[in-house]
């Protein structure tokens, strides 16, 4: 009979969380620091796993042209992030990887960086503490010696940073558990039934329960938000990227197409196609990226290429994050968003809080999926 | 100088001039450049990126990656796996891959 009860209070959590990925546990860890008891029911290895296909940026520049809030929100993040990975570094010896030296947009012609030019002016315009520069290929070279001279210049935006999202992942994992976190790998969340004040969460190993649960299983969303009488409107959009050996440090800065780590590797990226969820590699899209970035630096051209894959970001219709409680199950959350890494910090220190009980914070109000009801609300960011 | 390997004379003697760190080295033209570089006397060829300790020829197969030189060139080029030619010019790596 003891026995039993000490079963029962083990299965028995404060908060579950739906998903082990850069969001569940940015927002799993941010809560277990507030004292609270959480588990997170992760999938298998097997399952679509955004959090170990990103490209490692922290990113602002030219976020939010049409919705202001999320380029102030992904900048408070950004400026959150060294003080988050110091605190992840603090305890658990695991280092992110974070740097923020400013990020750079790389253009190809002067139409491309007149178009990025209008579309940062255009947000700072809105908020002048979004900065940028815009840089002629002197500029460029006087910070990136190895960009190509073929380039009519670049974006710069001191705001932007980068970090290894698989350091930062099992960093936010150690820290979880160490704040007294469950973690529950291969425990998919199957049903989630809402009972009077609390919920019961099915996974392949029996059932849980929990005051409060937040849905952050990326696109597995769809199919939990129903569960407790929410919407998620979300679809996979596929990116693949390509990593070379590792290399002699070269480029001091991320960029949206070249990215090297501390480690030396260089990530060559970004792509996005719809693919359904496929999350293969087509070689029309490699030899684009190939491309692409040996234009911007001639000297990758005899670089080997040791790795590649496909991975599926999360999106919403206007690709704005999602934040809500369920109006018809209070103490159920949803959570939606396709950039993991950037927002983490802020996830962990202010989404987190908010699930925790706190109020919720006047940056979030833009962030419902209410606004996909209407379908003319859809477009109005 | 002293090396653990002994050529087989099992081959006619035509040889190929290849260049490694410098030094000129004669060598059959069946010889993989790590078979060179093991007649040469050189225990190592490089050191690693994350460490910096020195690795060498190891498995002769192409599994290992120990045996990785710079090739004309190239870095990273798997020695074992890697035929000698004429006027090749092998140079010993450190560390990262210097791309030029």
């Amino acid at each position: 009979m003891h026995e039993k009860q000490a079963h029962n209070n083990a299965r028995h959590y404060d908060v579950i969380v739906a998903g082990g990925g850069l969001v569940g546990m940015a927002i799993a860890y941010g809560i277990a620091r507030t004292g609270k008891r959480v588990a997170v029911c992760d999938g298998a290895d097997s399952a679509h796993r955004a959090a170990r296909g990103n490209f490692g940026l922290v990113w602002v520049q030219g976020k939010g042209s049409r919705c202001l809030p999320y380029a102030q929100w992904s900048r408070e993040s950004s400026a959150r992030w060294s003080a988050f990975a110091a605190q992840l570094q603090r305890e658990t010896g695991v280092d992110a990887g974070f740097e923020r030296p400013g990020g750079i947009e790389l253009c190809e012609t002067a139409e491309q960086l007149d178009a990025g030019h209008r579309l940062l002016e255009s947000i700072r315009a809105q908020d002048a503490s979004l900065a940028y520069e815009v840089l002629d290929i002197k500029a460029l070279k006087a910070r990136v010696p190895t960009a190509s001279d073929a380039l009519a210049g670049a974006l710069y935006s001191p705001h932007d940073g980068h970090a290894s999202p698989l350091y930062t992942l099992r960093a936010m994992q150690e820290a979880f558990q160490l704040h007294g976190g469950a973690y529950l790998p291969r425990n998919e969340v199957r049903e989630i039934r809402p009972r009077a004040g609390r919920f019961e969460v099915d996974t392949a190993n029996g059932t849980l329960e929990a005051e409060r649960v937040v849905l952050a299983a990326g696109l597995d969303n769809a199919r939990l938000a129903p569960m407790v009488g929410m919407h998620s409107p979300i679809t996979p959009l596929r990116g693949q990227i390509m990593v070379t050996e590792r290399l002699q440090p070269f480029l001091d800065y991320p960029t949206l197409v070249v990215r090297q780590t501390r480690e030396g590797s260089v990530l060559l990226g970004d792509s996005a196609e719809p693919a359904g969820f496929d999350d293969g590699q087509t070689r029309a899209v490699m030899a684009d990226i190939a491309r692409r970035a040996r234009t911007a630096f001639p000297l990758l051209a005899h670089a080997r290429i040791v790795r590649s894959w496909g991975a599926l970001r999360i999106m919403t219709p206007d690709g704005l994050p999602v934040y809500e409680e369920s109006s018809a199950h209070p103490g159920a959350f949803l959570a939606i968003c396709h950039s993991g890494v950037t927002l983490a910090a802020a996830h962990a220190d202010v989404i987190a809080p908010w699930i925790a009980g706190g109020g919720k914070p006047a940056i979030l109000h833009p962030f419902v999926a209410t606004r996909f009801s209407n379908p003319t609300d859809a477009h109005a960011f | 100088m002293p090396t653990l390997f002994e050529p087989l004379a099992t081959m006619p003697a035509r040889t190929v001039r290849i260049d490694i760190d410098g030094t000129e080295r004669h060598v059959p033209t069946h010889y993989s450049i790590a078979a060179a570089l093991l007649e040469s006397g050189a225990a190592s060829c490089r050191t690693t990126p994350v460490s910096g300790t020195a690795r060498g020829p190891f498995c002769m197969m192409g599994v290992c990656f120990d045996c990785l030189v710079e090739v004309d060139g190239v870095p990273n080029v798997q020695a074992c796996m890697t035929r000698v030619r004429d006027g090749m010019r092998v140079r010993a790596m450190s560390g990262k891959a210097r791309l030029a």
